[in-house]
């Protein structure tokens, strides 16, 4: 077993993900299985290997850094799935 | 006399260049073939009728005014839903999205539109890119236009199956770990998955971004070769799309294979693959060597590890990437009492069963306590995956395989298991991983009538000559003419 009930919810609450009770158990049932045959990746020695995070060959690119775009405007207010005048609505964040 | 919306992407262009055929004729064409063919083929999320006839309207006055309309002038074009279209919503397959008008176009988007093509809708795909057969999408089912009851393939389903089904002239797809190069050969089309950094990915729903990439599908090589050129190359505004100049992929295709020296991986012809794929992909391999390149066997070892890695790795980004659907700025909301709970209940609703056992694996791969076992451990064997293909192609210029270990699967098939679905891709997510370029050729098809795919494998950047490969079998082959009787 390499993942238990509690890891599901500790790791749904990680990702701000509400999961059903029959939901939970099934994704730990999927993950078990899916992780155990990940497992043979453990069989590898890799002490000495270094890590590939990207397989990019060139270094960073950098420009100016100048201003390109016009103010947006009510743009990035058209698709908020709650408004007020030019704020987008959340619920109280303190009590 | 060829229908309209069964022209090459080619012929079309030269067509409204010399003003045989308007583009707002080509647009009806394709637009009467997707109102005959969607009921059954489900390609589309979003058909752009309005904006597509004053798209070429314009094209139209372009050339009646003595201007060119571009490499790609006139011609109707699909784009998968992952990408950005501004004013058109680009939903990713998902829920969350489903309401989502972005405000820009991606860069791919907008270079489209600038060599002329006409976007004629936005493509059905598994919801963020996350699948291999576009049952993960929330919004709609595609289906396979050479046999209703199988799968496209995925993740850029509708792609593979618009552009077989005559319904655009060529699409765009993205791949993360085959989901340009699947479609392609379970719909019998080409589909080219370009290096890492060749194409931007400005205005692409990230999916993982140490993989994903932009790429064609279309109906013979030289379309592809052309989209290719119009979307590759810099972009200001994507750091990770490489400053290397974009060659002219369309002026190699003639040039043959003569002494190409080509590798085909021992470790990619395994037991329980369908015997007619490998007998396809074999007898391509022959016909290859009989226009003059050589073959010989190589060894990519790690391949056995591939999944693995690629479920790690890709499942982390992944569950950064998605962090950012919290239902405050644009997407899914749920209103709810707190913050939190909004931020749970509007992503519980809005991502679907796949999308969620992703998040899920990648949280738990990059938690405390198993990072180094999981997420580390996959970054090395990540190495360990890039040597194989640097060792290889130290002895040669490309690698053949199939692209699959079975023609397209029926509806419904995998998707009780996610690691049988998973190993769908196991020809395909080495690429990535390694960010090679991967082109998809068809080479046959089965028993029942389904088309089987070459998979050809090329140096970072060297585009050139997997295309260049491509064409030579194509023009040796008949396979890429064979269309779906629907």
């Amino acid at each position: 077993m390499a993942i238990t009930r509690e890891e599901v919810w500790r790791v749904a609450a990680l990702a701000r993900l509400r999961l059903a009770p029959e939901e939970a158990e099934r994704l730990a049932g999927d993950l078990d299985h899916i992780l155990e045959a990940f497992a043979r990746l453990s069989a590898l020695d890799t002490r000495a290997v270094e890590p590939t995070a990207h397989v990019e060959d060139f270094g960073a690119l950098l420009r100016p850094d100048s201003v390109e775009n016009p103010p947006a405007g009510d743009e990035p207010l058209t698709n908020a799935p709650a408004r007020d005048g030019r704020f987008f609505r959340v619920p109280k964040i303190l009590e | 006399m060829t229908a309209l919306h069964e022209l090459s992407l080619r012929e079309a262009a030269a067509r409204v260049r010399r003003r045989e055929t308007s583009s707002v004729e080509l647009v009806r064409a394709a637009l009467a073939r997707i109102a005959a063919v969607e009921p059954a083929v489900g390609a589309f999320l979003t058909v752009t009728e309005a904006e597509a006839l004053a798209a070429a309207e314009a094209i139209d006055r372009r050339v009646a005014a003595g201007e060119d309309p571009g490499p790609l002038g006139g011609v109707p074009v699909g784009i998968k839903d992952m990408i950005c279209t501004a004013g058109i919503r680009t939903t990713a397959g998902s829920r969350i999205l489903e309401r989502f008008v972005p405000s820009y176009d991606a860069t791919v988007t907008a270079r489209l539109k600038r060599a002329g093509a006409v976007v004629v809708g936005k493509l059905n795909c598994d919801e963020f890119a996350m699948g291999s057969s576009t049952e993960n999408s929330a919004l709609g089912t595609t289906r396979n236009p050479w046999d209703g009851s199988r799968v496209p393939g995925g993740s850029s389903g509708g792609s593979g199956a618009a552009v077989a089904a005559g319904e655009c002239h060529a699409a765009l797809g993205t791949d993360t770990g085959g989901s340009v190069r699947l479609p392609a050969a379970f719909c019998g089309v080409v589909g080219l998955k370009p290096t890492y950094g060749r194409v931007s990915r400005y205005g692409v729903i990230a999916y993982a971004s140490s993989l994903d990439q932009v790429g064609p599908l279309a109906r013979d090589v030289a379309d592809a070769a052309l989209v290719l050129e119009a979307i590759a190359g810099h972009d200001a505004a994507d750091s990770t799309a490489s400053p290397r100049p974009v060659p002219s992929y369309s002026a190699v295709l003639e040039q043959g294979v003569r002494g190409l020296r080509l590798g085909l991986p021992r470790e990619y012809f395994v037991e329980g693959m369908q015997p007619e794929v490998e007998a396809g992909v074999r007898a391509a391999v022959r016909e290859l060597e009989r226009l003059g390149a050589v073959v010989e066997p190589v060894s990519l070892p790690h391949t056995e590890y591939a999944i693995a890695t690629y479920y790690l790795i890709a499942t982390a980004e992944a569950s950064s990437n998605l962090a950012r659907y919290d239902g405050i700025r644009y997407g899914l909301r749920i209103p709810a009492d707190s913050l939190g709970a909004m931020y749970e209940t509007s992503r519980a609703a809005g991502f679907g069963t796949e999308v969620k056992r992703r998040i899920m694996l990648g949280t738990y791969a990059l938690s405390a306590g198993y990072y180094d076992a999981y997420y580390l451990k996959a970054q090395q064997v990540r190495t360990l995956i890039r040597r194989d293909f640097e060792q290889a192609f130290q002895h040669c210029e490309a690698l053949v395989t199939p692209v699959a270990p079975t023609t397209a699967f029926r509806l419904g098939e995998k998707v009780a298991d996610p690691l049988t679905m998973y190993l769908s891709d196991i020809f395909t997510i080495s690429v990535n991983l390694a960010g090679l370029p991967g082109l998809v050729v068809p080479c046959g098809f089965d028993t029942a009538g389904l088309p089987i795919g070459l998979q050809v494998i090329g140096r970072p950047f060297d585009e050139e000559t997997v295309l260049r490969l491509g064409a030579a079998y194509e023009r040796a082959t008949e396979w890429h003419r064979r269309r779906p009787g629907i």
